[in-house]
């Protein structure tokens, strides 16, 4: 089941931190339910009791990723084993912090699945370890993975703004609310979370990105612009670029920033999946 | 008899009969002292708003009372002039009312919340003057728990039936916090009035105000402590208001498309509530369409009450279980606590006897080793608790009957018991 490179860490802890992800991903599943039942009706009930669930999945999550760690022996290696749990994990943290300051859950329509998504991928799937090579400078791996990953996590709330901005314009323009677009936050609220998480995520996403471009000239002494994934990041980093520009200078939101954020989302998308192809980030040891 | 009610609402009686019985608050202290001195009464109340004027009493000694004629005498009216609007209630419909008016169920609104406040202030006033003390303190307090249940479990009270409520609610599902937002008020009009002092009300810093007569514009803003913008300067300050209201008599829409690109450009797409009171509309339909922009006109506004309306009707039947299970709670309590006094009296009565009779037979025992005075003390106890076993315990089963009056009576009776009130808690004279 397990490849070779990991000889430090006895068998049973590597299912132990499956094991915690597991839960994990049993109590995101009724975060996933919320998101579900939410599209037809509320219920305050299974809003509190899903907000719980996440948030006991959330700190599952972070122990199966902390054992993780300890296993493999090094931090970076760690994240890019787990990166669909890591990266699931942040978009929880952003999705917290969302909630402490706008007291609203209604994001969690589109986070909730998405990271239950994420953790299932993580939870299922058996990977090797990450072999770093010998000349790798981890530490600014480890920086770009970080960085990626919390820009990640950031933009994809941002786009789940975006949408809910977009439904809720649908809705007060419809002159008709019922169900969860009667609980959404106003529309300013929704508008300022996305703003903020965009500006939040594209420092992140620039820094990672930045960092990516050390790591690869001091592995591989150049940038190989030919890689998909290489494209489809800076395809991404260009549209967020736009995206901050235009709102900044003319105040974009509302359905042309919606568009502009789906574009995004989508070649982050494709960047993530991308890994499949690009021969760079294939993280398996071969 | 127990509990009476005697009064007039916006149902019963027109504001010319409501207004002839009103009594001013400056007033009421003395209308309530006046009310305990009636002959039968023991504690009252009387709660007075513009909707309704309503007496009610507690008339301890079973006697019953004549609210009426309280009425008459008070307001010095003949029997026929009053006789048609008013109603009255007894004993368990009494309470139940008393509940219905505390929730908001009996109001003109139903679900209005300032009904309670009144009622509370009623009650302190009341309480004050020493008219309320001991069981309608009991029922009017429950009356508040009730309505707090009411408002806590059902949504009788919580979607806007006004206009001007609507129109809050819309501002603040576009801009969330009203504070720091900006009102236009284009014409004037009651409605948009109206609405404009809700909106300030919640949070709103500015308003500004223009009207095709420049001065009436002036008297608005001084009104409202805004300021005034000449008409043809309309569009272009309007940008600056986050909110506007129109109302004007203009036989053609005054803002179009163009005008709503305008502003958006201008404000860097931050959003734009329209309210269009105004028939003919002031706002073109076509300005709904552009990003960012929402106008609501007069028949979206009414149709949003009239489905609220329709809500809280769904809700009110949920309120109403709620007051009939909260009515036969309240008439179980009132049971017991008749009960109460008794089971105390009888206890009471029957340990004098026996303190008595041990006293009296203490000198003939002669001095006695501490085992045995326990001994003594034990037997005539035990002897003591065996007799008043089933009395007690009938009583008590006999409080969640009808007919409990008739089981006490027989019980003071068969023990020549003393009358004794149920403790009440009688207010320390707090001036």
């Amino acid at each position: 089941m397990l490849a070779g490179g990991v000889g430090i860490c006895p068998k049973l802890t590597y299912d132990m931190s499956i094991f915690w992800l597991r839960v994990a991903l049993g109590f995101y599943g009724v975060g996933l339910l919320y998101a579900l039942v939410a599209l037809t009706r509320t219920s305050e009930l299974l809003n509190r009791v899903a907000l719980h669930a996440v948030y006991l999945g959330m700190i599952l999550q972070f122990v199966s990723l902390t054992e993780g760690v300890f296993l493999s022996d090094h931090v970076t290696a760690a994240m890019v084993h787990n990166s669909e749990s890591l990266l699931a994990f942040l978009m929880m943290v952003v999705f917290m912090i969302v909630f402490l300051v706008y007291k609203t859950t209604s994001p969690g329509i589109i986070v909730f699945p998405l990271v239950f998504l994420l953790t299932f991928m993580a939870a299922t799937r058996q990977q090797p370890f990450l072999v770093t090579s010998p000349g790798m400078r981890t530490s600014w791996l480890f920086a770009h993975i970080g960085l990626i990953f919390l820009g990640y996590a950031a933009l994809v709330l941002s786009f789940c703004a975006s949408v809910l901005y977009l439904i809720q314009q649908h809705s007060l323009k419809a002159k008709r609310a019922s169900g969860i677009l009667a609980r959404l936050p106003a529309l300013e609220d929704i508008d300022q979370i996305g703003y903020r998480a965009l500006l939040l995520g594209f420092p992140f996403m620039t820094l990672g990105l930045i960092a990516g471009s050390v790591v690869a000239e001091s592995t591989y002494g150049r940038i190989d612009f030919h890689d998909p994934k290489i494209l489809l990041s800076l395809l991404m980093w260009a549209v967020y670029l736009i995206m901050v520009y235009t709102r900044w200078i003319a105040g974009w939101r509302g359905r042309k920033a919606a568009v502009l954020a789906s574009v995004a989302f989508a070649a982050a998308v494709v960047a993530w999946a991308a890994n499949y192809f690009s021969s760079i980030h294939r993280f398996v040891a071969s | 008899m127990r509990f009476q009610l005697i009064g007039v609402n916006h149902n019963t009686a027109p504001v010319e009969v409501r207004e002839r019985l009103a009594i001013p608050e400056s007033r009421l202290p003395e209308a309530c002292k006046k009310l305990t001195e009636f002959p039968g009464i023991e504690e009252g109340m009387i709660l007075s708003t513009c909707n309704r004027v309503e007496v009610l009493a507690n008339t301890q000694n079973g006697s019953g009372a004549d609210l009426r004629a309280f009425l008459q005498s008070y307001f010095q009216l003949s029997n026929s002039e009053l006789d048609r609007h008013l109603y009255e209630y007894h004993e368990q419909d009494a309470v139940r009312h008393v509940f219905r008016v505390a929730s908001s169920l009996d109001s003109m609104v139903v679900g209005e919340p300032q009904i309670l406040g009144q009622v509370k202030e009623a009650y302190a006033i009341a309480r004050a003057v020493g008219a309320v003390r001991a069981q309608l303190d009991q029922l009017v307090t429950r009356a508040f728990a009730v309505a707090k249940r009411v408002r806590t479990e059902t949504a009788v009270g919580s979607s806007s039936v006004s206009i001007a409520s609507v129109a809050v609610d819309l501002a603040k599902k576009i801009f969330g916090n009203l504070h720091g937002k900006h009102v236009f008020l284009v014409g004037a009009g009651k409605m948009s009035e109206l609405a404009a002092r809700h909106l300030l009300a919640h949070g709103c810093e500015s308003i500004f105000v223009a009207n095709r007569t420049y001065d009436r514009a002036v008297g608005l803003a001084y009104k409202f402590k805004g300021q005034a913008i000449h008409f043809e300067d309309l569009h272009n300050t309007c940008d600056r208001a986050d909110i506007v209201i129109t109302s004007t008599g203009a036989p053609h829409a005054i803002f179009r498309r163009e005008h709503g690109e305008l502003f958006l450009s201008r404000r860097k797409n931050r959003p734009m509530f329209f309210i269009d009171i105004a028939v003919p509309r002031d706002v073109d339909a076509a300005m709904n369409k552009l990003d960012g922009i929402f106008v609501y006109d007069i028949d979206d506004l009414q149709q949003a009450v009239a489905s609220h309306v329709a809500d809280r009707r769904k809700e009110a039947e949920r309120a109403e279980a709620i007051v009939t299970l909260e009515v036969e709670r309240f008439q179980a309590r009132l049971l017991t606590l008749d009960v109460v006094p008794t089971i105390v009296s009888l206890q009471d009565h029957l340990e004098t006897i026996r303190q008595a009779e041990i006293d009296r037979v203490r000198g003939r025992l002669g001095p006695l080793s501490p085992d045995q005075e326990l001994a003594v003390e034990a037997l005539t106890r035990g002897i003591v608790n065996k007799i008043m076993h089933t009395p007690i315990s009938t009583l008590k089963s006999a409080a969640r009957d009808p007919e409990a009056t008739t089981v006490i009576d027989l019980v003071r009776r068969l023990f020549n018991l003393q009358e004794k009130r149920a403790k009440t808690s009688v207010p320390g004279d707090e001036n």
